[in-house]
């Protein structure tokens, strides 16, 4: 009876993961092909590494690239910084004034349809430089301000729920040996919740590396981000420089997601050793 | 309603009649995980009516063992019968047995009343009959008024024993209880003790309890069953256990007791003489035992079954000097640590029964002596 | 001020200019005149002379929205799909977020990166891979003709078909992720005592798990339903022409045609749609944290 029932789960599991690979694996796979037809293999030239050199020697891909990299660390940076805040404030004080509103202000970019945030947005800069002149034209400003807004809800999930699980006693004893409470958060609370600031962090520069439609809306002429070019070529079919791309990106993010879930699980188990 | 004109409680003791067919029976039963033996070749016998406990520290075996009683675990090898039924393949929900959680395990998203109906329902019992067994069984455990609740409006008391009524409330042949009163605390412990025992008089179901605490073991118990290593080491009646201990575990892990290690010198079926170094004296044994002569063997004797006094006692067995080196006052008894010459430390317990006892104190030479009935010779 | 008070105030006031403001523009935008200028609307109101305020509030962009019925059939569209969508999610994700919930600790950490490992990666590039493996000339028609399953190759990119997979696809983590919170703090002896009062094991998981899980299935239903409602990336890239979603609309509205008040009440449309939903999920979700303590 119990072996029949795992074998259904296994079977499920399996078949849920198989669904959620198997296209990134095609990618990657294909990224070798010499073939221009992206997915008819070419086994006379393949492997072949031609669609790397030809990627990166793509002005149009670089740039944009560049312009999506320098967006992604501001945006991070600082959703870090106002996601901690918020997540702070709402995990630590039970009460205050805005509280609800300030809690439904986070909860809902989570699930706003992204074209509703990134028309506001524009809306919003496009009425803020006929009254006050600022920010003059769009461009990695406001992009950066537009991935913010959203970025720092997703860190403020973060960094709260890693609060709930916090022994507030460590931050009682603190006080109680004589630090002030700015001195206690900086002393005891962000270094023990430094594995979630970092993870925020990440995801912040993910979400605004991969955002397309809230870039769309408020980049400028000139600021095209990665997404936007690759979209626009996306559009008009497959290309092999974008598996190639895809499979530079898989590789760069299971490396770091990897490596941070192993030192974060490290330093859980020391955490739990010490406790 | 509840038939509570009942199957009289075990006041004899069948265990100790050959006539009398065991209602729960385990033959070598065993149980592995990986190279682990959490059950080791176990064969026992419970009687009908009886509360048995099984007695052990944690990692003992007596959580395995009993999971296998209820169904959850498959026995490695050995068999179960209950009620002459062989029990051990059949699954948790076909078993004539129930269980009561540590946890109490209670659905959190049904009330008190839909929690006790639970198992009737999957029984397909009447409906008007369901309303009329969960009602007597909520009234028996003294919840009348709490049907509508949720578990999480309870208190911890409150939800102990609606997790009784559940498991009680399909009359089972075998109640299983892990660990019943773990969860409460110690005033509300003592008093459930005793409503446990009378509720089990009123319906006449066998339990099993699980328990590492001796006391509630101690109270509730018909027998004990002490286990170690996946093995019972020893069952018996509460006395027979305390005072008849086979082995030093046993005599070490229910009560406190001194323990001298010593060497038979005179070995008659009427009295032995045991010569312990530790003791630095010959310990007096009024009844015979079974080792071999000039064989190592430990004597035990209990703490409350020490007398302690300053002027030296009649005779000369079983009598050493020492001085007090430490007392704990407990309110109802003071226990006195004595060193010994030897350097060996002797606990001994004495009532307070009046309020100014004479007062042995700190660092006062006494004397300690024992009846020649009391010690206990194991030889393991 | 206090200390309090000066901890939240920076969030705070960001958000609500740069998240709660702009929808008050969206919505006075909604009520604006096109005009062929920059920016393409005519403001709601003017200085006409010395002391008059001449403000013009105008309707004709809801009223359009509701007699041009290509609006509402999106919406509605957009809504089937979104439901269609959660629902597969749901099937395919509960099985895998309760597998990983009953798996032993060390590979439920394993298994557990590998559903958030995708979400990492670009959705853009996820999405682009269908287009591969679901084009004419794509992996699957190949493999299924090299099997010998099909002769001519079946059309699946550019339908429906398509896009749900998609979005299937691109949300199932974020179904799977609060289930899998959900039914990990579950007390499985909860089920072991519902056998031991007599229910098979399927009835207990009917009877126990599943009322019990309820919240997780709800708020991760709507982390797939709320967003997929408006999307925009997988319709266009996947759906074809043909695919009317809301999010596709206001887009289209917004670049092609340059009709920023009918994009803007388009917006406001949607938004009023979903906004009982968000609160609908933020109520479940902060009943799901007052559960856990």
């Amino acid at each position: 009876m119990n072996d029949r029932r795992s074998f259904f789960m296994i079977t499920c599991i399996a078949f849920g993961f198989a669904f959620l690979y198997i296209p990134i694996l095609s990618m990657m796979v294909f990224s070798f092909n010499a073939s221009k037809l992206v997915t008819v293999w070419d086994s006379a030239n393949s492997p072949t590494l031609k669609w790397y050199y030809s990627l990166l020697s793509n002005e149009e891909i670089l740039d944009a690239a560049w312009i999506s990299l320098k967006v992604a660390v501001i945006n991070a940076s600082g959703s870090v910084i106002l996601g901690t805040l918020a997540g702070f404030g709402l995990a630590r004080f039970a009460r205050f004034r805005g509280r609800f509103t300030l809690n439904a202000m986070v909860t809902a970019p989570l699930v706003m349809p992204e074209v509703i945030t990134g028309l506001s947005l524009l809306l919003l800069f496009v009425a803020l430089e006929q009254t006050i002149g600022w920010p003059a034209g769009r461009g990695i400003t406001t992009m950066t301000i537009g991935h913010m807004t959203f970025s720092m809800a997703y860190v403020c999930v973060v960094v709260q729920s890693r609060l709930a699980t916090f022994d507030t006693a460590l931050e009682e004893a603190a006080m109680d040996l004589g630090a002030r409470p700015p001195k206690v958060f900086f002393v005891i609370t962000l270094p023990i919740i430094f594995p979630a600031i970092l993870s925020g962090w990440l995801l912040a520069f993910t979400l605004s590396w991969d955002d397309l439609v809230i870039s769309s809306f408020t980049s400028g002429p000139g600021s095209s981000t990665l997404p936007m070019v690759v979209f626009s070529k996306v559009r008009l079919g497959v290309s092999p420089e974008i598996n190639v791309l895809a499979t530079l990106t898989v590789a760069a993010v299971t490396l770091i997601i990897v490596g941070v879930s192993l030192w974060m699980a490290r330093s859980a188990r020391a955490e739990k050793l010490a406790a | 309603m509840i038939d509570v004109k009942a199957i009289p409680a075990v006041k004899a003791s069948p265990w100790n009649d050959p006539n009398v067919r065991p209602y729960v029976r385990l033959e070598r039963l065993t149980k592995s995980f990986g190279d682990f033996k959490a059950v080791d070749d176990i064969s026992l016998n419970i009687y009908k009516g009886e509360i048995f406990c099984l007695l052990g520290a944690s990692g003992c075996g007596k959580t395995t063992l009993l999971r296998m009683l209820g169904g959850f675990e498959t026995p490695t090898s050995g068999r179960i019968f209950i009620d002459g039924d062989d029990m051990t393949g059949v699954p948790p929900y076909e078993r004539p047995v129930n269980m009561m959680f540590q946890s109490y395990a209670l659905f959190p998203h049904m009330n008190v009343e839909e929690n006790v109906a639970f198992g009737l329902k999957q029984d397909r019992v009447a409906k008007h009959e369901i309303a009329e067994r969960v009602a007597t069984m909520l009234e028996l455990v003294k919840l009348g008024g709490f049907a509508k609740r949720k578990p999480h409006q309870l208190s911890g008391g409150q939800r102990q024993r609606v997790a009784l009524a559940r498991s009680l409330v399909k009359r089972p042949k075998l109640l299983l209880l892990d660990e019943p009163l773990g969860a409460l605390d110690k005033k509300l412990r003592e008093h459930t003790q005793f409503e446990l025992i009378s509720l089990q008089d009123k319906l006449g179901v066998t339990f099993v309890v699980v328990t590492h605490d001796q006391e509630e073991a101690m109270t509730l118990a018909s027998r004990i069953g002490v286990m170690d290593h996946g093995e019972i080491v020893q069952a018996g009646t509460p006395t027979e256990i305390y005072e008849f201990p086979s082995s030093k575990f046993v005599a070490d892990f229910v009560g406190s007791v001194n323990i001298f290690e010593g060497k038979l010198t005179e070995d008659e079926p009427q009295y032995v003489r045991i010569a312990s170094e530790e003791l630095g004296a010959t310990i007096y044994v009024s009844h015979g035992i079974s080792a071999a002569p000039d064989a190592t063997v430990w004597a035990a004797v209990r703490p409350e079954k020490i007398y302690m006094s300053t002027e030296p006692p009649d005779g000369t067995d079983n009598t050493v000097r020492g001085a007090v080196q430490d007392i704990a006052y407990l309110g109802d008894l003071s226990i006195y640590l004595v060193k010994l010459p030897t350097g060996k430390i002797v606990r001994v317990t004495r009532p307070n029964t009046s309020r100014h006892a004479e007062a042995i104190t700190w660092d006062q030479q006494v004397y300690l002596s024992w009846d020649a009935s009391s010690p206990v010779v194991v030889t393991r | 001020m206090t200390g309090r008070g000066l901890v939240v105030v920076l969030p705070y006031l960001w958000l609500l200019l740069f998240f709660v403001v702009p929808f008050a523009i969206v919505l006075k935008i909604s009520f604006s005149d096109v005009d062929l200028a920059i920016p393409p609307y005519k403001p709601l109101w003017e200085w006409t002379g010395k002391n008059a305020l001449a403000i013009k509030v105008n309707f004709n962009n809801y009223v359009f929205l509701f007699t041009d019925s290509l609006y509402i059939k999106a919406l509605l569209n957009s809504l089937k799909v979104a439901f269609f969508s959660s629902l597969l999610c749901l099937i395919i994700g509960y099985p895998m977020a309760y597998g990983i919930a009953r798996a032993r600790p060390a590979l439920r950490n394993v298994l557990l990166l590998l559903v958030i490992l995708p979400f990492w990666t670009s959705l853009l590039l996820r999405v682009y891979a269908w287009i591969g493996l679901l084009k004419a000339n794509g992996v699957i028609n190949n493999v299924l003709i090299w099997l010998g399953i099909i002769h001519e190759p079946l059309t699946m990119l550019y339908t429906p078909f398509a896009m749900y997979v998609g979005i299937v696809y691109s949300y199932l983590p974020f179904l799977i992720l609060p289930l899998y919170a959900n039914l990990e703090k579950m007390d499985w002896q909860l089920l072991e005592a519902a056998e031991d009062l007599g229910c098979r094991p399927w009835q207990a998981f009917y009877k126990i798990t599943l009322p019990l899980s309820r919240n997780g299935m709800l708020a991760g239903s709507m982390l797939v339903f709320i967003p997929a409602v408006g999307e925009f990336v997988i319709p266009a890239l996947l759906g074809g022409p043909n695919a009317l979603m809301i999010g596709r609309v206001l887009w289209d509205e917004f670049f092609s045609n340059r009709a920023w008040p009918v994009a803007s009440a388009v917006a406001i449309l949607l938004l009023i749609l979903l906004v009982p939903f968000m609160m609908w999920y933020q109520s479940v979700q902060s009943n799901e944290s007052a559960g856990s303590k």
